[in-house]
């Protein structure tokens, strides 16, 4: 049954959490200013009244320390749920992520297990500057080991939250773009999990196959609906767990359109963007009526001023150009 | 207030003039925030202004600087033009960045401030390697780095701080502790009472003073640049203060409460402190002293005239910067 109720992304994620310290003890959070304060996002708002200062614990500024503590308790049975204020700040933390987290499965021959979440924020809009602005999901996605998600609807975020928390047994980063925290949606109360690996197609079209993440999916959604008026239908879809990858979903659209635009807010080299371009034209290659077209910002860091934000951040505009560029093409 | 040193009328005037200066950009930084003229994250450094003109103060020109995503105050004190700095804030193209740094990396080389931080602890180490610079270039120079005890608990600290011990750098560690990182109380992010303290695991000094007395910093920042010049490696200072505004501006501040507020802005407020002290004394009067004010909030209100008259860069200037000079190849990648 639909539910009719909306919430907002921000409150999705909270009863998400909510929800898994509630059925499962083992579940705990760690991150700077998750606690009184719930997260300077307001993610964790009212965990700590909840549930208490020793399952919802502020950290000092010590983020390879408390990324490293997460790895080491999920390993001794604890669920740590760990905040990364930005993503941008995985630096001072990416050893214990992508050398320890990500492989101690492997190196140990499958008898380590590391059930952790990584929560972090990522995105620009907000005239925050290069260092709170990026979108860095490409670096997880380069590492074997993580399971990268990455939604954006606030019924997908608690969804895939949930699965994130309760089911996985594999250390899982879980990225949320400060652009979607406001918008709202509909969300059923109860809980319910959404699997990884299952791509969501957002809009059903003939035309062009759009591929988009996190806040490109809205834009993305926008210029298919404008473009509906020029006579273009546009697929959209969402892959929402970038690792695992739904590739079939994926290479059945592009089989069905024939055209392919990817739209993704990370730099536009070694990028998902070009991770996806190269699933479409070494798997789907004589399907494609038209070069496959990728829509990204600039590789320049992202600028603090506003005129020169909107310029990075893919717009509509740009999206739309690139949708009409596929369809209109012509073999020469 | 402390003073061992006699300090010349004209020294003590710019100190206070730099803490005015400092407190009235402040307060028209959180009123334009407040407006939404200026956007982003802005953290403001009133009642810290002690701290870095007092650390300034110290300092002889070459010597230079790291910020942190709270250095209006170290620009300005290190000489910073406020006009760069509004237009900075508007993101116009006359910043001191070309708009393209904002709130939280302002820097300007030329006068020695190499950078404010948006990631904590994440000037620390520059400010090591530039002393590093200046022993093997042969010069007399310190490099002072400017952190939050939030920022003190961060890997690139203690790296860094030891670094600097073991090859007896020129650099001053001052930390600059106001009690909270965002909402997190000083005393739930380490169990030692005083940041100083941690001098000793490094084998160096470690200092702290009250950072509301501008004449104390002055102190402590004094003999720790001498023993650097000297070569005879880093101190680390701690200077206790209190920042009177919210994390950033927006802070709804849940994590402390108005009175406690209210007893720093009434007892502890830089300003009216080293005020007080040059009244007493006699070494200025109170027409000199509303002089100045009258005097730096006529430079700010240009400085904002200036920022918002300033053109915005143009798009193509996005692309510019990224990378020195053109090659062969494309640098700056673009699908379009
Ligand atoms: C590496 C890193 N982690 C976290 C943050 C988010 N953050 C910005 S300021 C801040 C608190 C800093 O506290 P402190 O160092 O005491 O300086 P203060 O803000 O009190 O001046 C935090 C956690 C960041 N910018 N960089």
């Amino acid at each position: 049954m639909a539910s009719t109720r909306e919430i907002t992304f921000v409150q999705a994620l909270n009863e998400a959490l909510d929800y898994a310290m509630s059925v499962d003890k083992r579940v705990i959070i760690m991150g700077e200013d998750v606690g009184i304060y719930g997260g300077v996002f307001g993610v964790t708002m009212g965990l700590y009244d909840k549930y208490g200062p020793e399952r919802v614990r502020d950290t000092p500024i010590a983020e390879s320390g408390f990324i490293g503590a997460a790895v080491g308790a999920a390993m001794m049975g604890l669920k740590p749920v760990v905040e990364l204020m930005f993503i941008d700040f995985l630096g001072v933390a990416f050893d214990q992520i992508y050398n320890q987290a990500a492989k101690l499965r492997y190196m140990t021959g499958g008898k380590v297990k590391v059930p952790m979440v990584l929560r972090t924020v990522c995105g620009a809009g907000i005239q925050a500057a290069a260092q709170h602005s990026q979108s860095l999901h490409a670096l997880f996605i380069h590492v074997p080991g993580l399971k990268v998600v990455i939604p954006s609807t606030p019924y997908d975020a608690k969804g895939l939250l949930l699965t994130a928390i309760l089911d996985e047994e594999d250390p899982v980063v879980f990225i949320e773009h400060k652009m979607l925290y406001g918008i709202r949606g509909p969300v059923p109360e109860e809980p319910y999990k959404i699997p990884f690996g299952v791509a969501d197609v957002k809009r059903e079209g003939k035309d062009v196959t759009v591929i988009a993440t996190a806040w490109m999916v809205h834009r993305a959604l926008e210029a298919a609906d404008k473009l509906a008026g020029e006579g273009i239908s546009v697929e959209v879809i969402d892959p929402r767990t970038l690792v695992p990858l739904d590739v079939d979903t994926i290479l059945n659209s592009i089989k069905k359109t024939g055209r392919l635009v990817v739209v993704d807010e990370g730099y536009p080299r070694a990028s998902f963007a070009t991770d996806i371009a190269a699933l479409a034209v070494s798997k789907a290659f004589e399907y494609l009526k038209a070069p496959v077209k990728l829509v990204t910002p600039p590789a320049t860091p992202v600028p603090f001023s506003e005129v020169l934000e909107r310029e990075w951040i893919p717009s509509t505009e740009k999206i739309m150009k690139a949708i009409r560029d596929v369809y209109y093409y012509k073999r020469p | 207030m402390a003073q061992r040193e006699e300090l010349s009328k004209d020294k003590l005037m710019w100190m206070y003039e730099t803490m005015v200066k400092i407190r009235l950009h402040e307060n028209k930084a959180a009123e334009l925030f407040a407006q939404g003229k200026i956007k982003g994250f802005v953290h403001l450094y009133v009642g810290e202004e002690a701290v870095a003109t007092g650390v300034m103060a110290a300092l002889k020109p070459g010597d230079v600087i790291t910020g942190t995503h709270r250095s209006h105050g170290h620009y300005i004190a290190k000489g910073g033009d406020l006009k760069a700095s509004f237009a900075e804030l508007f993101g116009k193209r006359t910043g001191s960045n070309k708009g393209k740094g904002g709130s939280m990396h302002i820097a300007d080389p030329g006068i020695g401030m190499l950078g404010a931080n948006g990631m904590v602890g994440g000037g620390i180490p520059h400010a090591v390697g530039a002393a590093l610079a200046f022993k093997l270039l042969g010069k007399d120079n310190v490099a002072v780095a400017f952190f939050g005890e939030g920022g003190s608990n961060q890997q690139n600290f203690h790296e860094a701080i030891n670094l600097a011990a073991i090859w007896k750098l020129p650099v001053v560690f001052v930390c600059e502790n106001n009690l909270y990182q965002i909402s997190l109380h000083y005393s739930k992010q380490q169990l030692i009472t005083s940041v100083a303290e941690r001098g000793k695991a490094y084998g160096i000094p470690g200092v702290s003073v009250d950072g509301q007395d501008v004449l104390a910093v002055y102190e402590a920042a004094r003999e720790a640049v001498e023993r650097a010049r000297r070569g005879e490696g880093p101190t680390l200072i701690e200077a206790k203060t209190y920042r009177f505004r919210g994390h950033f501006e927006g802070d709804p501040e849940v994590y402390r409460s108005k009175e406690e507020v209210e007893w720093w802005i009434n007892n502890k407020d830089p300003i009216k402190l080293f005020e007080k002290y040059l009244l007493e004394r006699n070494i200025a009067t109170r027409d000199e002293l509303d002089a100045v004010w009258k005097r730096v909030a006529k430079e700010i209100e240009d400085a904002v005239k200036f920022a918002e008259e300033s053109p915005y860069p143009s798009p193509e200037e996005l692309y510019e910067d990224v990378f020195a000079k053109p090659t062969n190849g494309v640098l700056v990648w673009r699908w379009d």
